[in-house]
């Protein structure tokens, strides 16, 4: 077992004027590992991601990254080119609407091969090489490579960002309710290629979503928020099958059948 | 290479005026490697309970629990799961899987998570399923819609497709036929020839006789009236 954690949020706290949006939070994620983040909406779980993810400026904490070059960094304290580029190469945010996360003018090969680009891809041929094999890889036929997102169906625009999200191979990949919005079929299909993608690749991952079954299928461990705070952490099936928290019991003793 | 000593277990119940209902208390027991001890006890007496203390789903609110030498008392999360990966193996009740994964797959996942060849952690899977009589066409369709019985035999071909040093075994013939009792006896007395320190629960006596070398009774851990 490695010694460094990916990823060593500490402290994290944001509030909105005099509103909480997350206060006091604190993890280490190891390599390899996937972790849910559930909880009601206003919990506080999507102002957490987005300041893990350097979307918003929390007010006070750190969130400190193993980088590859030059090992664990406070990532709020970068400058802004190179948190950019760790947002292109080693770390990924799939969006709960895929119409965030893809530019819907821009072919599904170009989707892909723009962020292959952006960290210095310049041969034509290698780029459509490996947007095809990334294609396939989320099982959407090849011969859709010249087609524009908006002509996808929901879960094939949501297949398609996963696909541009993983071409660079990120070490972290942030998901916000990825199977959200989607039919139950289309769910299960793109959860077990979640699954897949991260056992093949090593990935770790934090997954935020108020579907207790999904991260019991897909996170190995569990953070519960309520009001801006974490109120309870670990395993995935021990806080579900365990839960210690009055509220934690109340979410789980409320959903058919996890 | 199991170790429960002195084990509590309590449940606070929130949505019930945050009542405490103690349900276990000094528990202790021993499985060595090559072994295979039974748990017994009327229903509720907390067999299954143990179990999960010792499989990490459920907290240890006192005394101590090693598996392979990990204390599972207050371990952190990773690790439980590294354990889990590798030496410690599980066959629950219950079939939890992704929807429409073909139950090969579903089968071959464990050694997948070791990082095994998927040709090789395939071709194995479908030898157990062949050995549990799961006819070859199902293979290619999601155990989700099996009969009972079926979706035993698909847990029974996933717990045993990694040769895990230590194994929890709850029930693992209640809802199958003469033959295919058969078949995970021999299963379960391979894993034991192996080495394997198994802790099981059975309500079958003759599979109880069979498989195990002693057995603990909890019912004296029970603190429950």
């Amino acid at each position: 077992m490695s010694d460094t954690p990916l990823l060593s949020v500490q402290d994290i706290t944001k509030t909105y004027g005099a509103r909480i949006g997350c206060t006091g939070v604190s993890f280490d994620l190891w390599p390899g590992e996937v972790m849910g983040i559930v909880g009601e909406s206003g919990s506080g779980k999507s102002t957490l991601l987005g300041c893990m993810a350097g979307h918003l400026a929390p007010d006070s904490g750190r969130v400190v990254f193993d980088t590859r070059d030059a090992g664990p960094r406070d990532v709020l304290a970068m400058r802004e080119p190179e948190r950019r580029m760790l947002g292109r190469t080693d770390w990924a945010f799939v969006h709960q609407n895929p119409r965030d996360g893809l530019r819907m003018g821009v072919s599904a090969g170009g989707n892909v091969g723009e962020r292959l680009m952006a960290v210095g891809a310049r041969h034509y041929g290698q780029i459509r090489e490996a947007a095809t094999d990334w294609l396939q890889r989320v099982e959407i036929d090849a011969g859709r490579i010249d087609d524009k997102p908006r002509q996808f169906s929901g879960g094939m625009q949501q297949r398609l960002q996963i696909a541009r999200n993983l071409v660079t191979g990120p070490r972290l990949v942030f998901m916000d309710e990825p199977t959200g919005g989607l039919d139950v079929s289309v769910q299960a299909r793109l959860l077990d290629l979640l699954r897949g993608l991260v056992r093949q690749m090593g990935l770790s991952a934090v997954i935020v979503t108020h579907d207790l079954a999904v991260v019991r299928l897909l996170a190995d461990r569990l953070m519960v928020m309520k009001d801006g705070r974490v109120i309870e952490q670990g395993l995935t099936d021990q806080v579900l099958d365990d839960p210690q928290h009055a509220y934690t019991q109340l979410l789980v003793s409320s959903v058919l059948q996890v | 290479m199991i170790a429960v000593r002195d084990v509590a277990k309590q449940f606070v119940l929130h949505t019930q005026g945050g009542a405490v209902l103690p349900v276990m208390a000094g528990a202790s027991l021993t499985v060595q490697a090559g072994e295979c001890v039974g748990l017994t006890g009327a229903s509720g007496a907390g067999k299954s309970t143990l179990m999960r203390m010792i499989w990490g789903n459920y907290r240890i609110d006192g005394g101590s629990i090693t598996v392979a030498g990990v204390e599972l008392a207050g371990a952190e999360p990773r690790a439980v799961i590294a354990l889990r990966r590798g030496t410690l193996g599980y066959v629950s009740q219950f079939l939890r899987v992704v929807p429409r994964v073909p139950t090969l797959d579903v089968v071959a996942e464990p050694l997948l998570a070791l990082g095994v060849d998927p040709a090789v952690a395939r071709g194995r899977a479908a030898e157990l399923l062949a050995r549990l009589n799961i006819p070859e066409p199902l293979w290619t369709l999601s155990p989700t819609t099996f009969s009972g019985g079926e979706q035993q035999r698909v847990n029974i071909a996933r717990g045993f497709i990694h040769v895990w040093p230590v194994m929890l075994l709850d029930e693992p013939t209640a809802s199958l036929d003469a033959a295919n009792r058969a078949v995970v006896l021999d299963l379960i007395l391979e894993a034991k020839a192996r080495g394997a320190a198994i802790l099981g629960i059975f309500h079958d006596e003759g599979a109880r006789t069979a498989v195990c070398d002693r057995v603990v009774d909890v019912t004296g851990f029970s603190v429950l009236r």
